[in-house]
């Protein structure tokens, strides 16, 4: 099946932030109040109920002046994903399409997934200790629909179908901008980390989006994914029960240590 | 909205349509990626619409008119205007009587005691049958061009940047990009919102974009236009319906106790004027038969005694209104759908206004700062300020009722856009709990109040007792007959009138509203076809123009672009040269115009003719398009009672300026009633300019986003943005809380430091900015300071709208 996905153009794009609602309203996602801290994105980085984020990039140039990038940031739905390769509970799975997603139920919390991400995007929610982050919708994929966000979309960024046809799309997009203001108009996920299961319309270099030039994958990785996980697997489940054997004893002790500290002055806090 | 698509450059200017009106961007790209279109933006702040824009130039806050005008002066000294289009479908050519004169920001008549224009010599010279005299060539000294060319001639490149504080490299950007659109086969649009509107000379800023578009030739063509991007989705059908105290249905003059208006025949002596506001009789007497329908007969005027008159002298807009309650002159105020504790300008003062009410009822969604205006959360102040009223609920003796509303997708109806489109919208959910439609609300309050009056038999209770008020017997209203009044009916067979041009002034048709009239139709076999009501989303247009005159309806009779007699030459049959793709109408002399008669020639094309469809072009005013004029033609110059403050824009500093004003010795509009002298910042106190507006996550006052968890998320706190170089000077960090004051209040708020705002250069002086979002308050899940405590008590000269863009504040570190 050919591979689907999501172009999004940073030259359409108005920053409404409609696909970040839409997103949570999709994916049920509550609302986090934080305070705002003087930038219009108000979330600093994708977290695990903003599974998409608009960022906001103030640059001053001496020629150009001011400009105001835009930036949706979210899963990269990589070729290759990182997070599957070290996911050590085989948690993460591609669909026939294109979208990297997660299964919550063999997720084991332990956030490797994170770490190796070259976009830091699966995100540890605590309340459940799992790991979240965007599906491309697979759900509503999979029923024919488009994904949330692409549906919202007023300014007509955000585009969802063939892959094949949304770079054609993009590269002949990019030529314009490039002949129309933008001289170093780009396309960014055709080539990076061997393609990306996003396709973004940038109107400038990517570090001025806060993306990473040439992303890659921790070396270490490989190691894993090719030594560790194959055949050292066996050592997890023996890791988890050594910890769950050590956490038992641990509260044992630690109940005969706060049985004794009644007796005494302090009785909040059961231990040190 | 569609009609973006076709234009060539955008000028967008007091909008932030990026942020506020998301979907004009689809079409703005679209026409930039078809066509090549440009898309200039002119605001004081970088904002997400700058970001989208090709070219981006700041201005001062309230310096509008002095922009335009060296716009204007630009494309008069470089020929860049539109020749044919200006001497045959503008009062250009038209000679001004001997007598009227400028003098250093005066026009002649004008009474300082008064603060008022005596506007008899702003007139055209006329001829013996009364026509105005005409000089084809404009070279007449006393012609209107010459007057204009005269009039800007003092707004010099170098003057207008010193005033605007624009750089003068990005002015020159502007004047090139937009004036380019003068040519025959170009057209450039106008994009406005309340920035623009919400200055002591909104409605001369407004004129100024009258100006240039006439010069350039760019009303009633497609690409073309003023356009103004509405508040709210509604607000053009909340003006159709006359939401403003000096009008009523249909855009008519409000009856008032002057003498000129003492009976019927009086009133519509003086409001029907030449042009096609000749019907006028007709509108208004059919708006009598709809109101009190049996009892409006031709032996008692139609009822029109039973019309409430204003004081002619007296002024009843919002800020006149809460003046009056101020002082005690008002006892009960009913708030739907608006939030003045947060939206009003000077918001301390209009809470305080409230406490003098007996009783006040509230229709809203949710528990807003209006309705709980009494409570103390809302008498909470982040600095303490002697000279600001602090109340607590035993200080208040307001009665409160609140009525709880449904909300947008719970109740059927219509919505009227800037484009005049009236879209029906059906039902999407029930109702929340016992909340109503406001249409119910209505309904019940009328249907209840009727009753208290039955059986009255006085004189002074005629009005109500009278009132033609049937709107069905179920439990909801019924809409379509709510509908059926506004497009009008038959009184002997309740059948839809067809258009306004079939209703009478002999009391045989009823029309709520003529404007509407055409919207209600008979389907093949004789049931009502509410036209709003249609979605086919083909273009019918031959040349892809986005017309879709098949979904919904826009009034007048579907007509999608307004003086469309404008996109052919003055023959009528030639488009503009390379321009035909645009041309939207077009006389044809072999089709039967009239088929009673079987006389040829008729208006055909793919847009309704906002035109006389049988008059050809060479009769006479067969090339006037401004058909709603006396004149026939675009006014460069408003003539006669036009506007109250000039019949050419002339730049006034806003009421609290940072500056003297360089243009004239008139500090501010002369015209300007002001009401409260004593709250007038001067710039030692307060030494910044202040502006206010909204942001994209939450809508007006946020009483209805601030209570939704997921856009409060997005924006969770009131903000101030300020430029890097303001912050330096007074050691503010990003991110910290500031305190904002004015003579009128102070809030409190967090530091937004930005790039997107720099100090201006005004008159050889850095002049700094600090921007605040008025959409917050003390209720929901998103509370902070209300901006509106900063704002102050004055409006436009003409339409009294507050001035809440350019004021002066002062910051500091909290």
């Amino acid at each position: 099946m050919a591979y689907m996905t999501n172009l999004y153009d940073s030259s359409k794009c108005t920053a409404c932030r409609g696909c970040m609602i839409a997103c949570k309203d999709w994916n049920q996602l509550p609302a986090v109040m934080e305070p705002f801290k003087g930038n219009y994105s108000t979330h600093e980085d994708t977290n695990g109920d903003t599974f998409t984020i608009i960022k906001f990039m103030e640059e001053e140039d001496p020629v150009d002046g001011v400009r105001w990038n835009f930036l949706k940031y979210n899963c990269f739905h990589c070729f290759d994903p990182a997070c599957m390769q070290v996911c050590p509970r085989q948690a993460y799975s591609k669909t026939e399409w294109g979208a990297t997603i997660h299964d919550p139920d063999k997720c084991i919390g332990c956030q490797y997934c994170t770490y190796a991400c070259p976009f830091h995007i699966p995100k540890y929610r605590k309340r459940e200790d799992k790991i979240a982050k965007c599906t491309l919708c697979a759900d509503r994929v999979s029923e024919g629909l488009t994904p949330a966000c692409a549906r919202t979309c007023p300014a007509n960024a955000l585009k969802f179908g063939d892959r094949a046809e949304l770079l054609a799309e993009a590269e002949e997009r990019v030529k314009f901008l490039r002949a129309n203001g933008f001289p170093r108009a780009t396309i960014y996920g055709k080539l990076e980390l061997g393609g990306l299961n996003k396709l973004y319309i940038l109107t400038d270099t990517p570090d001025k989006f806060g993306l990473p030039i040439d992303p890659h994958i921790p070396k270490q990785i490989p190691f894993w994914q090719d030594w560790v996980q194959p055949w050292l697997g066996w050592l997890i489940p023996l890791a988890i029960a050594g910890s769950a054997t050590s956490f038992v004893t641990t509260r044992i002790l630690a109940n005969k240590h706060a049985g004794h500290e009644e007796h005494g002055a302090h009785v909040e806090g059961g231990h040190e | 909205m569609v009609d973006l698509k076709n234009t060539d450059v955008a000028l967008i200017m007091g909008s932030n349509a990026a942020e506020n009106h998301p979907v004009s961007f689809r079409w703005l790209d679209r026409a930039r990626q078809d066509r090549g279109a440009k898309i200039i933006h002119v605001d004081p702040r970088f904002t997400r619409t700058s970001a989208k824009a090709d070219v981006y130039a700041p201005l001062r806050s309230g310096t509008d008119i002095a922009f335009l005008g060296g716009m204007i002066k630009y494309i008069l000294e470089n020929k860049l205007y539109h020749e044919a289009y200006v001497a045959n479908y503008t009062n250009a050519t038209f000679l001004i009587k001997e007598g009227f004169s400028f003098n250093d920001g005066i026009f002649s008549g004008y009474d300082p005691d008064k603060r008022a224009y005596d506007v008899s010599s702003w007139d055209y010279e006329t001829d013996a049958e009364g026509s105005p005299v005409k000089d084809m060539t404009m070279t007449h000294p006393r012609s209107v061009l010459q007057l204009l060319k005269k009039h800007y001639s003092r707004y010099d490149i170098d003057t207008v940047c010193s005033i605007t504080g624009t750089p003068k490299n990005k002015y020159m950007q502007v004047l090139e990009t937009f004036c380019s659109t003068g040519a025959q086969d170009k057209t450039g649009t106008i994009l406005y919102a309340m920035g623009i509107t919400q200055h002591t000379v909104g409605s001369q800023n407004i004129r100024a974009f009258a100006i240039v578009q006439l010069l350039l030739g760019n009303m009633g063509r497609p690409g073309g236009g003023i356009n103004a991007l509405r508040g709210e989705n509604n607000v053009q059908g909340a003006t159709d319906m006359a939401l403003l105290y000096h009008i009523i249905p249909g855009y008519i003059t409000s009856p008032s106790n002057a003498p000129e208006h003492k009976d019927l025949t009086a009133f519509l002596t003086k409001e029907t004027t030449k042009g096609y506001r000749s019907n006028t009789p007709k509108w208004v007497t059919s708006l009598l038969k709809a109101w009190w329908g049996d009892a409006a007969t031709k032996n008692n005027d139609f009822g029109y005694h039973y019309l409430p008159k204003r004081d002619s002298k007296k002024n009843y807009s919002h800020i006149a209104m809460f003046e009056a309650m101020h002082k005690g002159e008002i006892d009960g105020l009913f708030v739907m759908g608006t939030n003045p504790v947060v939206g009003g300008p000077n918001a301390n003062k209009e809470q305080e206004a409230l406490c003098n009410l007996k009783w006040m009822v509230q229709a809203d969604l949710w528990l807003n700062e209006t309705a709980d205006f009494w409570t103390y959360q809302a008498w909470e102040r982040a600095v303490h300020n002697d000279k600001v009223d602090r109340k607590t609920p035993a200080d208040i003796g307001t009665e409160v009722f609140f009525l709880p509303a449904c909300a947008v997708f719970e109740k059927e109806g219509t919505a009227a856009q800037t484009g005049r489109w009236v879209q029906f919208r059906w039902k999407g959910a029930e109702p929340v709990g016992d909340s109503k439609a406001d249409l119910w609300i209505v309904d019940q309050i009328a249907t209840r109040v009727r009753k208290l009056y039955q059986g009255s038999t006085k004189p002074q209770d005629e009005p109500i007792v009278n009132l033609n008020w049937d709107y069905g017997h179920g439990h909801e209203p019924d809409i379509m007959k709510v509908a059926l009044e506004l497009n009008g009916y038959y009184l002997a067979d309740n059948k839809p009138v067809p258009s306004f041009a079939k209703l009478m002034d002999d009391g045989t048709t009823a029309c709520g509203c003529w404007v509407y009239c055409g919207c209600m139709g008979l389907t093949p076999t004789g049931e009502l076809d509410y036209k709003p009501m249609h979605r086919d989303n083909k273009d019918n247009s031959k040349h892809g123009l986005g017309l879709f005159s098949n979904w919904a309806w826009s009034w007048p009779v579907n007509r999608r672009i307004v003086y469309n007699r404008c996109s052919v030459q003055p023959d009528g049959i030639t488009p503009w040269p390379g321009d035909e793709k645009r041309a939207l109408i077009q006389w044809d002399a072999t089709a039967v115009g009239d088929p009673a008669t079987g006389k040829l020639g008729k208006w055909v094309g793919d847009d309704v003719p906002d035109f006389n469809v049988t008059l050809a072009p060479e009769e006479p005013g067969g090339k006037n398009p401004f058909i709603m004029r006396p004149e026939g033609v675009g006014c460069i110059f408003a003539a006669k009672t036009s506007m109250k403050d000039g019949p050419f824009p002339e730049h006034y500093e806003p009421w609290e300026s940072p500056t003297t004003n360089k243009i004239n010795s008139q500090q501010n509009n002369p015209c300007v009633k002001v009401w409260e002298p004593d709250k007038q910042g001067n710039s030692k106190d307060f030494p910044y300019v202040a502006t206010t507006y909204r942001v994209v996550e939450h809508w007006q006052t946020g009483a209805l986003t601030r209570n939704l968890p997921w856009l409060s998320e997005l924006m969770p706190d009131m903000f101030v943005e300020i430029s890097e170089e303001l912050a330096k000077e007074k050691n503010i960090k990003n991110g910290r809380k500031v305190i904002v004051s004015t003579s009128r209040g102070d809030i409190s708020a967090v530091a937004c430091v930005t790039k997107r705002l720099k100090p201006m250069n005004i008159n050889g002086e850095i002049v700094h900015m600090v921007g605040a979002i008025w959409q917050f308050g003390f209720k929901g899940f998103a509370t902070g300071d209300i901006a509106n405590r900063l704002t102050p008590h004055i409006g436009c000269a003409n339409s009294m709208c507050p001035e809440y863009k350019a004021f002066l504040c002062d910051i500091r570190r909290a």
